[in-house]
């Protein structure tokens, strides 16, 4: 291509104030090109600077950063000049896609308003151009009833839904260039892989062209023509999409490779146990109104059972809404179960927290997914560890402070970070911290409760790869929940997959590896991105559910609806049985094997 | 915190922050050494004009019985300020405590108390006030609990909703899954969350206090003479408006900019601490 570029950066540095007072470049001499109509994206861990480079780009600095360098979006410059300046161009000419579109909707407007309203302010369009635009848009954006999808509020859509629309009001001005932040970061595999496709396909409609900003490189390899590596404010590497997968030249690139799929190193050497640790039975929970049977008029978990041997690490998986989480609660004691029966060794455990004794509970301790609000911001890390210890092993003074020291050493941080609160961490030090609390109680098992979902790549095999060794030397169990199929199938020997609250799933590790598997269980593996550009294209060959007009009901397979492989009169008469694969695991479905392998 | 974690957090406040802070510390000083550095007996009637200027005898001139007004005002703010902390105190200790048992107790518990301070909050201030003097008279004791009782619902209302807020986090959860008791509950994990949005209300409290008891003085039925708190000092001299006399205007002065520097503090403060 012998035309300028559309996009030019040169020599981008974005200077902070450093807690000395002195400057600190986080982000040091970036330079690079976007030619019209292609995506460049911009990939690294949290702290690497993409999306300062990223709001740069509409001359923007956070928190009063200064931006020296050369950019030139289009005609405009960072200083004006000839031009117009990058900052008189947000929202019009440069457009930008936030991380969650949830927060970014106003909930008390129609969505179509909030759609159209940059075309509006700027002055690029009528109220009814704007509005067919929108339109054309949605369509594009494959939202469900186009036409009239713009009159609802934002809390009447699904995050995957909202965060197409915040796409169509991103690109209703016609914009020469649009950012995506990590757009995707906070949606299901399931519906990220929709929203991708619907990215996907109104860039190429549109020829927009973009900037995409992520932690994944799986998502990115479907997004981007190039990718640039970025590493403490530093470019790595850039390349076409291809050959950096193909040929990684830096070492960093190729460290995240490896961390894309997360491969636990430690496995644990003990054999599972025949005796039960944990089993939970035949639990229903939900809210409203509980009838004879024990079951809730909103039920959030039915019949769910499982069983996790000594030392077993037992995986839960699902998409929000699920009830995984729930499960976790339900076991910690935190929300009691209408029905069904939970057992820790044999002995039958009371349904919440008062009933349990002092000794039952330090067997069973929970991790939770946010250590930023999951650790009190009022103590330090050493008094978090401490009132674990004092309070189930009576320890004290200096037999206390080096129970603390040693639990520190074990999670792989410095004695000193006893003195330090928990708001002067980073996220993977206050997970560690997060793990390091319940393992102060020398459990049996520690329920992980999405406990490396909020973690960048990098930081998440970490995270895994120390569970797997604490469980090798220290002989927990975990009941290890999770979103991501690939995070469970790293670190367990079990997995459970649950759809709203049922059980649709239950094996070995290994049955997952090759079909059979249930239709949802299907749909969750060939939804989570692969390290490879041409993934997205083959993933379109999606097959439509078949009754999908049905209203989902409790009686019958919850999955109906969404089922590729739904039989009309057999599925919608009846509950699904319970069957027994060759490989050992057990699958809730009307399909036989035979039918569900093919 | 530490004195030097005091000191610093002091240096690094804004000017407004630093102007309340010395005012706020000017009268806590006065507060505490007043009636000692007071130049006359505070009842002793020793000049011979009424609403006299100032001079050098008497820096503020004398009062409407020719009382020195320097020496009434050191000792008037002596329970101006004392009066006023030990009902904000009072009424902050009361409020929370109250607010947390509500947080961590049972649902019937919470609803009585809420409901209870429904019904105080909903009794104008003033008019609870003016009823209970006229029914038990006018004493310190019972002054400092009417101000005191007028002020724990608005404490309780707000320390409730950060309670329970704090009571769905994560990390109250796991002290509960952890099976810590309730006092724990409320006095380790959630109230040290709770304190500094607590403390700008009671520094709020502390301005409106100030403010009540010299309304109630003013009305006659605050502190009762040979006592004289700010309020009654403006009261007293009330006749000496016409003339523009020093005796009222200091008082007046002197209430402003207690309330203005607590406020300054309050905002310097809060404000510092939000990032």
């Amino acid at each position: 291509m012998n035309e300028t570029p559309h996009i030019e950066v040169r020599n981008l540095c974005v200077t902070v104030r450093g807690r000395a007072g002195a400057p600190l470049n986080i982000v040091d001499d970036v330079s690079f090109d976007v030619a019209r109509g292609e995506v460049l994206a911009l990939i690294g861990e949290s702290g690497s600077g993409k999306t300062t480079i990223a709001l740069a780009l509409m001359g923007y600095g956070r928190g009063g950063a200064v931006i020296s360098g050369q950019i030139r979006v289009g005609d405009a410059t960072l200083e004006g000049g000839t031009g117009a300046t990058l900052e008189a161009q947000r929202g019009h000419r440069i457009t930008y896609v936030a991380q969650s579109a949830a927060a970014a909707f106003n909930p008390s407007r129609r969505v179509i308003d909030q759609v159209i309203e940059p075309a509006l302010i700027h002055r690029t369009a009528s109220v009814t151009a704007a509005r067919a635009r929108a339109i054309e848009l949605f369509r594009a954006l494959a939202l469900p009833s186009p036409d009239t999808i713009g009159s609802r509020y934002p809390h009447e859509l699904s995050g995957g839904q909202l965060q197409r629309l915040m796409a169509a009001m991103a690109l209703i001005t016609k914009p020469d260039l649009v950012i995506f932040d990590e757009p995707t970061t906070a949606l299901d595999v399931t519906t990220q892989v929709e929203v991708l496709q619907a990215f996907r396909r109104v860039f190429r409609e549109q020829g927009a062209t973009g900037v995409y900003v992520s932690h994944d490189l799986a998502v990115v390899a479907q997004m981007a023509d190039q990718i640039l590596v970025l590493n403490r404010g530093q470019v790595r590497e850039q390349n076409e999409v291809g050959a950096l997968l193909e040929a990684p030249a830096d070492d960093y690139t190729r460290m995240l490779m490896a961390a894309a799929h997360p491969v636990v190193k430690a496995q644990a050497p003990i054999a599972i146990q025949p005796e039960p640790l944990l089993s939970i039975a035949g639990i229903f929970a939900g809210y409203g109104p509980v009838d004879r049977a024990g079951r809730p008029a909103n039920p959030v978990l039915s019949d769910v059972s499982l069983t996790i041997g000594r030392g077993a690490a037992v995986g839960v998986i699902g998409e929000s809404g699920s009830g995984k989480s729930t499960v976790a609660r339900v076991v910690a004691g935190l929300l009691a179960p209408t029905a069904g029966t939970i057992s820790l060794a044999g002995t039958p455990l009371a349904s919440t927290v008062t009933g349990r004794t002092r000794e039952q509970l330090r067997r069973v301790q929970i991790v939770f997914q946010n250590a930023d609000v999951a650790l009190n911001p009022a103590h330090s890390v050493g008094d978090i560890l401490g009132r674990v210890l004092r309070f189930y092993h009576g320890m004290r003074g200096a037999e206390a402070q080096r129970r603390v020291a040693e639990l520190l050493d074990l999670i792989r941080l410095p004695a000193a970070v006893a003195e330090r609160r928990c708001d002067e961490l980073s996220g993977g030090q206050k997970q560690r911290v997060n793990l390091a609390r319940a393992l102060a109680a020398e459990p049996d098992i520690i329920l992980c409760d999405e406990v490396t979902s909020a973690l960048d790549t990098v930081v998440r095999g970490a995270i895994l790869d120390l569970l797997a060794e604490l469980r090798r030397d220290l002989g927990v169990a975990y009941l290890f929940i999770s979103h991501d199929i690939a995070t469970v199938k790293a670190l367990c020997d079990e997995i459970v997959v649950l759809y709203k609250g049922t059980r649709v799933e239950s094996g070995l590790c290994k049955s997952y590896a090759a079909p059979p598997f249930h239709p949802y269980t299907d749909l969750l593996i060939a939804s989570v991105p692969e390290l490879r550009p041409g993934w997205l294209a083959d993933e379109t060959a999606h097959v439509a559910a078949p009754l999908a007009h049905l209203a989902e009901r409790p009686d019958l397979c919850r999955f109906l609806p969404r089922c590729p492989v739904a039989i009309s009169d057999r599925c919608d008469v009846a509950p699904p049985p319970l069957r027994t694969m060759a490989a050992g695991n057990v699958v809730l479905c009307h399909r036989s094997e035979a039918e569900l392998a093919a | 915190m530490s004195g030097r974690g005091l000191i610093h957090a002091a240096r690094v406040l804004p000017l407004s922050g630093k102007l309340g802070l010395a005012l706020v510390s000017f009268w806590i000083v006065i507060a505490l050494i007043g009636p000692l550095i007071a130049p006359y007996s505070p009842g002793a009637f020793v000049s011979q004009e009424v609403f006299a200027g100032a001079s050098s005898r008497f820096w503020f001139g004398s009062d409407f019985l020719g009382r020195d007004v320097l020496s009434r005002l050191l000792v008037g703010a002596r329970f101006t300020v004392g009066l006023s902390a030990v009902a904000v105190t009072l009424a902050s200790v009361t409020g929370t405590g109250l607010a947390l048992t509500a947080a961590v107790g049972p649902r019937w518990l919470d609803e009585l108390l809420s409901r209870t301070m429904d019904t105080l909050i909903s009794i104008p201030s003033k008019i609870f006030a003016l009823v209970l003097v006229a029914a038990f008279g006018s004493s310190l004791l019972l002054l400092t609990l009417i101000v005191s009782i007028t002020y724990v619902p608005g404490n309780f209302r707000i320390a409730r909703s950060l309670a329970v807020g704090l009571n769905q986090l994560d990390y109250v959860e796991v002290a509960r899954a952890r099976g810590e008791g309730r006092l724990h509950l409320a006095l380790v994990e959630m109230l040290p969350n709770m304190i500094r949005p607590l403390f700008a209300d009671i520094g709020l409290r502390f301005v409106f206090i100030v403010l009540l008891l010299s309304g109630l003085s003013f009305l006659g039925l605050g502190l009762q003479p040979p006592h004289a708190d700010l309020g009654s000092l403006v009261r007293e001299n009330v006749s000496g408006l016409g003339e523009s006399a020093l005796a009222i205007l200091v008082p007046a002065v002197a209430i402003a900019s207690l309330t203005v520097g607590a406020n300054l503090l309050i905002d310097a403060a809060t404000q510092g601490k939000a990032r």
